[in-house]
């Protein structure tokens, strides 16, 4: 049964799966553990990442290529979710009308980008996703009359959702359960629901063959893989994917705007939670993004002690204050990218195989 | 869209002229590639619709100046990263990096010169300007080689790993910038001697622009005799051919390619300050955003062909002023339309190099 739900990919070190087990069981009971708005919204943002980084795992660790349009496709599911919502009330139609135009919009455009790209070299993939994705960000802050432009817009989400609404009369194990509770879990189910379809996908023969393009491409077109097709098929899922985990933050948020969804900020991010995680294998997303936004989360208040407490030193304060924790992450990526490629999943894996 | 149509058409015969065997009457004539001479119309197409579409001849004069303008610039940052793929295969997506620092350097230059900068003496404000140029050249150039050795060369043939790499090392440097200079907007005022316009009846030409104009085609100029006239440009173009039989022959291509990418990384230094001048006021990310138009600019031109790159900035600089007067809400996404339209025509680029 559990072999079946992993299709049939579990993970190789019993280290890894041992870890698995603690963040799936963690986030699964994080509202009951770990009470606090605080550590609940961690949780979220952790299931919510996690199914972004599988979309481009996807793309970047089983196919091969690279965009930097991931957190586009992100941000098409929040303000398609988001602007319904807006416009049209908070009802689950319109959630669901909200849903189905961004899952049409954002495949639409990751087609027609993989088609002009794709068709010639991958590598005009990642400079024409660059320069999409940044005509995207400008577009979404320029038609402030829709969008809302720098502000984004904070809207309603139905009934059920709502933190006011209280759906059981008692509190369960000291615990209130309220709409914010009944979201998380919705949150938590969808995100796992989407990252099986992943590990589903990457495990079908379609994704053997994305593999086979990965490390040999003219092989896998001589071997009568139209290696375009399948390319441009693995960006439109990816797409997809990524699409979803926009809807399900901005469900989660109650609110959709270019900070959170669109930025470069969040790219980078994602980049770095696939490469810490491991390139190439899914289990490294949940690594990945669970270690990261953890780390995040403290890594600001760190800097900020480092920064106090190296004052008298020329520029040593300036390196490491709050506002430049890009540089850090920064470093941190490109090492990562020399000394370490295949990420901690990969490192357990090789280690369980010797 | 009706010049796209109009071009489909006799892309037949244009395929039938590269592949057409060499005259076989002279056997010891080198072959010689035919010139393809039906991008070239493409600017002129685009003016001259803009003209009939604007209606005022000044306005259009205007707005071409200025597209020329950002279009030499575009051309310098672009053309050491197009050159630098052609050679060996690598796309540095952190060569904005070097356009930030230029255009930091330049500030710092042009700080204590601003007795120079403010006098009202055409010569001085130049000469305080080129100093400023050069420094930043230097200083990019410098930065360029250290880049290549702990940035570049660990990572070569690996595209994947190149791009990860090299945007890191764009965050990086910007980071840095920020964390030398502080993070606020810089400003960098143009001398006193090159603001303002040249009136010529009603047609107001900016100075500045006309500056920029005469740079960029001064490193164009400069750039096609090395490549076409001396023994490196020989070796440069060669190595874009075909680098290993280049490198057969006895010739370090390593050098040549670092070479290169020093220059690069200088024009790049020096685009940077132009841009920020024009811009006048710029931050860190400068370079970032520059580097959208850049990559557009060199998939359209062919990765690899200098003369692309050059059609390919004024084309994209061209769609973007004139579509920023006539209909300014798509002028950010005309630069992508126009990628889309060529890519549909040519998918390898105006000008596409023969190796890959």
């Amino acid at each position: 049964m559990i072999g079946k739900l992993l299709s049939y990919d579990p993970p190789k070190s019993r280290v890894l799966g041992v870890v698995l087990a603690i963040i799936v069981l963690g986030l699964a009971l994080a509202p009951f553990l770990f009470p606090g708005a605080a550590a609940i919204n961690t949780a979220a943002k952790i299931c919510i990442f996690i199914v972004l980084v599988a979309s481009y795992d996807i793309l970047i660790g089983y196919t091969g290529i690279v965009s930097f349009a991931q957190t586009m496709f992100f941000g098409i599911g929040g303000y398609g979710v988001g602007l319904s919502l807006y416009f049209l009330g908070p009802t689950w139609p319109v959630l669901a009308l909200g849903i189905v135009i961004a899952l049409i919009l954002g495949v639409a455009l990751a087609f027609v980008i993989g088609l002009v790209s794709l068709r010639v070299k991958a590598i005009f993939f990642a400079m024409i996703t660059l320069a999409v994705a940044s005509a995207f960000l400008i577009l979404a802050t320029q038609l402030s009359e829709l969008t809302g432009g720098e502000d984004g817009r904070t809207f309603r989400v139905p009934e059920l959702l709502r933190p006011g609404t209280k759906l059981l009369e008692a509190p369960l194990f000291g615990l209130e359960i309220t709409g914010r509770i009944a979201a998380y879990y919705l949150v938590f189910l969808a995100a796992l629901a989407l990252f099986l379809v992943a590990l589903r996908l990457v495990n079908s023969c379609f994704g053997r063959v994305l593999q086979a393009i990965r490390e040999n491409e003219s092989r896998a077109e001589a071997l009568g893989y139209r290696v375009v097709y399948y390319r441009t098929l693995a960006s439109c899922l990816s797409a997809a994917l990524a699409v979803c985990a926009g809807v399900l933050s901005a469900i989660w948020l109650r609110y959709t705007g270019p900070e959170t969804t669109l930025s470069f900020a969040i790219m980078l991010d994602v980049l770095l939670m696939v490469v810490i995680g491991g390139m190439g294998t899914l289990y490294g997303a949940v690594i990945g993004a669970s270690l990261f936004i953890l780390a995040q989360n403290y890594l600001q208040k760190l800097m900020g002690v480092a920064s106090a407490a190296t004052e008298g030193f020329p520029l040593l304060p300036r390196l490491l204050h709050p506002d430049r924790w890009l540089l850090l992450l920064g470093v941190l990526f490109v090492l990562s990218v020399y000394f370490f490629p295949t990420g901690i999943v990969g490192r357990l894996t090789q280690r369980a195989r010797k | 869209m009706k010049k796209m149509r109009q071009n489909k058409k006799t892309e037949g015969d244009d395929m039938a002229d590269i592949s057409a065997p060499a005259a076989p009457s002279a056997p010891d004539a080198i072959p010689k590639k035919s010139l393809d001479l039906l991008p070239l119309a493409l600017p002129l197409v685009i003016g001259l619709a803009a003209w009939l579409l604007i209606g005022s001849t000044t306005t259009w004069l205007t707005l071409t100046l200025a597209a020329l303008a950002m279009g030499m610039m575009v051309f310098v940052i672009a053309s050491g990263l197009t050159l630098v793929f052609g050679l060996m295969d690598v796309i540095n997506f952190g060569h904005g990096a070097f356009i930030a620092i230029g255009a930091y350097l330049a500030m710092t230059v042009l700080a204590p010169l601003s007795g120079w900068v403010q006098a009202d003496n055409l010569a001085l404000n130049l000469a305080a300007l080129l100093i400023a140029a050069v420094v930043a050249m230097i200083g990019t150039g410098a930065l360029g080689l250290v880049f290549e050795r702990i940035i570049i060369r660990p990572v070569y043939g690996q595209h994947l790993k190149q791009i990860l790499i090299t945007m890191g090392g764009l965050i990086v440097a910007e980071q840095l910038l920020h964390a030398i200079f502080g993070g606020d907007q810089k400003s960098m005022a143009l001398p006193a001697g090159l603001r303002g316009a040249i009136i010529i009846g009603d047609l107001a030409l900016e100075k500045y622009r006309l500056l920029a104009v005469a740079v960029g085609l001064a490193v164009f100029a400069a750039m096609q005799l090395t490549l076409n006239r001396s023994r490196i440009g020989l070796l440069i173009r060669a190595g874009v051919e075909n680098s290993e039989m280049v490198e057969a022959l006895g010739y370090r291509i390593r050098r040549l390619f670092v070479g290169v990418f020093v220059a690069g990384s200088a024009l790049a230094g020096l685009g940077g300050v132009l841009w920020a001048l024009y811009r006048e006021t710029f931050t860190a990310s400068i370079g970032g955003d520059v580097m959208v138009l850049v990559f557009i600019v060199i998939i359209i031109g062919g990765l690899g062909s200098v003369g692309g790159c050059f059609l390919g900035a004024i084309l994209v600089a061209m769609m973007a002023n004139y579509t920023a007067f006539l209909v300014p809400k798509v002028a950010l996404a005309s630069s992508i339309l126009l990628m889309v339209a060529i890519l549909m025509w040519r998918p390898q680029g105006l000008y596409p190099v023969a190796k890959r």
